[in-house]
């Protein structure tokens, strides 16, 4: 898989044409700096001054301030880093599991495969959100990778489905039959002659189990069902919540600042996904 | 020859019955009831034991809620939660889950921990028909609003019409929904004061009696607006993507091209030859998302301080009240699966072409 120079060039036009795509994926960089990097330039405003509650945004303070006083827009760059270390490790896992078994599936046959396909029906046919809100209970309070273990557990079996039917069509292929006849072995078909295959599907796929899992995880959060103490949005959204924060005029930025930067994240995720979808699948470029 | 025919017909009745068992196992519904009930068994089996291994129990939730509310002091509380409850949450777990399913095939979901000695089965048959109405409601208009629109994104492609509504549906299909209804509460309830929110809490008024009144049913539905307003919201926009690409590749079918040259009204080609066949998928996924928008209704019920099955769900997690909990998993995993067997009988209702005898 080497890029001749035509399709760099084919990129960038693209990348031109999808404004829209190239936003989401300016946005998504943007968050990763800010919740990555920020985080050492941007100290955490932790004590409490009566006399600043639920200040106005200003050039100090840009979100203005919570019902403590404090600063809303440090909040909002601390509080990123662990959204999105669970949505991305939710993500890769989920990803990596249906890559695994839809593949094992496909190609192993027999009672493996109804084994499989079983397992992934009855994830598929218990609720998602309740089932969660129960396992959330199994999440230590210092550490989101339970949380990120958890998300990526139920979530695998649609794209495990979807990879089971990809590889089943692409064995039937003439280079994976050639690849066959030149006696390569399994392990080449698989890894050099149907994986290359399917990147582009499970890349674009990996970013949408983000969006789910984010949807997932600040939901719990928000719940109380999940014990994060910290810096973190759904914390930050479940406390402004818990605090009143929807019924005064004065602290709207406290509760929408939260709620900004994780549609915004969210945004940018799926018209990022939009534009790698157009690069990978020349049938889905728009005409001229 | 007479004398074969009789002996045969007498000595034919068993090999008859096995036919008949056999034609049974293979009968495509009764398999698929087979595996329907499987898999509500290996879900009630999955949640029993989950359950189970949460930390805390619901003596220790209400020993901590008797101490942060009341300020009792641990005995106090540890004797006034045993006297409470009077369950034996010390028998082996097994044994528990052998009497669970006894109960559970006599039909009999228990009696919740909590308000004591109220069965679970009254507690979900307060709170599920909200939760069916609200979503039920909700479905329905924004699934006829998206086949609407979609069509008309497709017949319009390319216009400004369709880039308009492809925008915004791919936008906010993107939002959280809970983060929708919270947004609906900021503006139009606080920031604008457009709406009352904190009267339109519950599932209706204080005082109002449960009638077929006109009065009751104005006041369900306004008690109902914001929950249903965020489900359309969030869900009309993945209809109309689905509905205008359906439409898109129906359009190319070749009947569509003979309807037109036979010269058709173009009414009736819209009608009866694009849209019933472009609505065919998505009606199976009408079905099926039926079961799913029960079970993700816990965060917008929550938000609306709505009295819907969600809420129930929640209450009993945090008070840790097992049988209740059961149940909700029980009643919304029987919807998922009824809801997969009803879209599988449409769809072969409407396709001959799938139709498995």
């Amino acid at each position: 898989m080497s890029y001749s120079q035509s399709t760099w060039k084919t990129w960038l036009h693209l990348i031109r044409h999808n404004k829209v795509g190239f936003l989401g994926f300016l946005g998504v960089l943007f968050f990763i700096l800010l919740s990555f990097v920020g985080p050492y330039f941007i100290p955490l405003d932790t004590e409490t001054k009566i006399d600043q509650i639920y200040q106005p945004p200003s050039s100090e303070h840009w979100l203005g301030t919570d019902s403590e006083g404090r600063d809303i827009f440090s909040q909002i760059v601390h509080g990123g880093r662990d959204v999105l270390m669970v949505a991305f490790l939710a993500g890769l896992m989920s990803t990596g599991i249906a890559v695994v078994l839809g593949s094992l599936s496909a190609l192993a046959g027999g009672w493996v495969d109804q084994a499989i396909m079983g397992l992934a029906d009855i994830v598929l046919t218990i609720p998602h959100f309740p089932l969660l809100a129960v396992l959330a209970g199994l999440v230590r309070l210092d550490n989101y990778v339970y949380l990120a273990v958890i998300l990526a557990a139920l979530a695998w079996p649609s794209l495990a489905r979807a990879i089971r039917a990809q590889v089943l069509s692409l064995r039937e292929r003439d280079f994976v039959e050639a690849a066959r006849t030149l006696d390569l072995g399994t392990r080449h078909i698989i890894l050099r002659e149907i994986l290359p295959n399917m990147v582009s599907y499970i890349v674009i796929n990996l970013i949408f189990a983000m969006t789910s899992a984010i949807y997932a995880q600040v939901g719990l959060v928000f719940l109380g069902l999940v014990p994060f103490s910290g810096q973190n949005w759904g914390v930050m959204l479940s406390l402004a919540w818990t605090r009143g924060a929807i019924f005064y005029k004065n602290s709207f930025w406290y509760i929408m600042a939260p709620v900004l930067a994780i549609v915004l994240f969210q945004l940018s995720l799926v018209s990022f996904a939009r534009l790698l979808e157009e690069i990978f699948d020349p049938r889905l470029r728009a005409v001229g | 020859m007479s004398a074969v025919s009789l002996s045969s017909s007498t000595t034919q009745t068993v090999p008859r019955i096995r036919t008949w068992l056999r034609n049974l196992a293979r009968n495509y519904v009764v398999r698929r009831l087979a595996v329907a009930l499987l898999k509500i068994y290996i879900v009630v089996t999955l949640t029993f034991f989950i359950i189970r291994l949460m930390p805390s129990n619901p003596i220790d939730a209400y020993i901590a809620e008797l101490m942060d509310l009341y300020g009792y002091s641990y005995e106090d509380a540890r004797d006034e939660a045993a006297a409470l409850f009077g369950i034996d949450l010390e028998a082996p777990v097994w044994k528990q889950y052998i009497d669970y399913l006894i109960d559970l095939l006599h039909g009999d979901l228990g009696t919740s921990y909590r308000s004591k000695g109220t069965p679970v089965k009254a507690l979900i048959a307060k709170y599920l028909p909200w939760t069916l109405f609200s979503v039920g409601t909700a479905l329905l208009i924004s699934f006829t609003l998206g086949m609407l629109l979609g069509m008309a994104m497709a017949y319009w492609r390319g216009s400004w019409f369709d880039h308009l509504l492809t925008t915004l549906a791919s936008i906010i299909s993107a939002i959280p929904n809970y983060l929708i209804a919270m947004m609906l509460l900021v503006f139009l309830g606080v920031q604008w004061k457009i709406l009352p929110i904190a009267k339109m809490r519950g599932a209706y008024s204080p005082g109002m009696k449960p009638s077929l009144s006109w009065a009751f049913i104005k006041d369900v539905f306004y008690h109902a607006a914001l929950p249903i307003t965020t489900y359309i919201l969030t869900t009309v926009g993945g209809w109309m993507l689905a509905m205008k690409s359906s439409t898109l590749s129906t359009l190319g079918e070749d009947y569509v091209t003979v309807a037109k040259a036979r010269g058709l009204p173009e009414r009736r080609i819209v009608t009866a030859y694009v849209g019933r066949n472009a609505s065919l998928p998505l009606v199976t996924q009408l079905a099926i998302s039926i079961g799913f928008v029960v079970g993700g209704s816990t965060l917008i019920e929550f938000i609306f301080v709505y009295q819907g099955i969600g809420q129930l769900l929640l209450s009993s997690i945090n008070t840790r009240d097992y049988p209740v909990m059961q149940g909700v998993f029980l009643v919304i995993t029987i919807a998922v699966i009824l809801a997969n067997f009803l879209a599988e009988f449409v769809y072969g209702w409407l396709d001959p072409r799938v139709r498995v005898r």
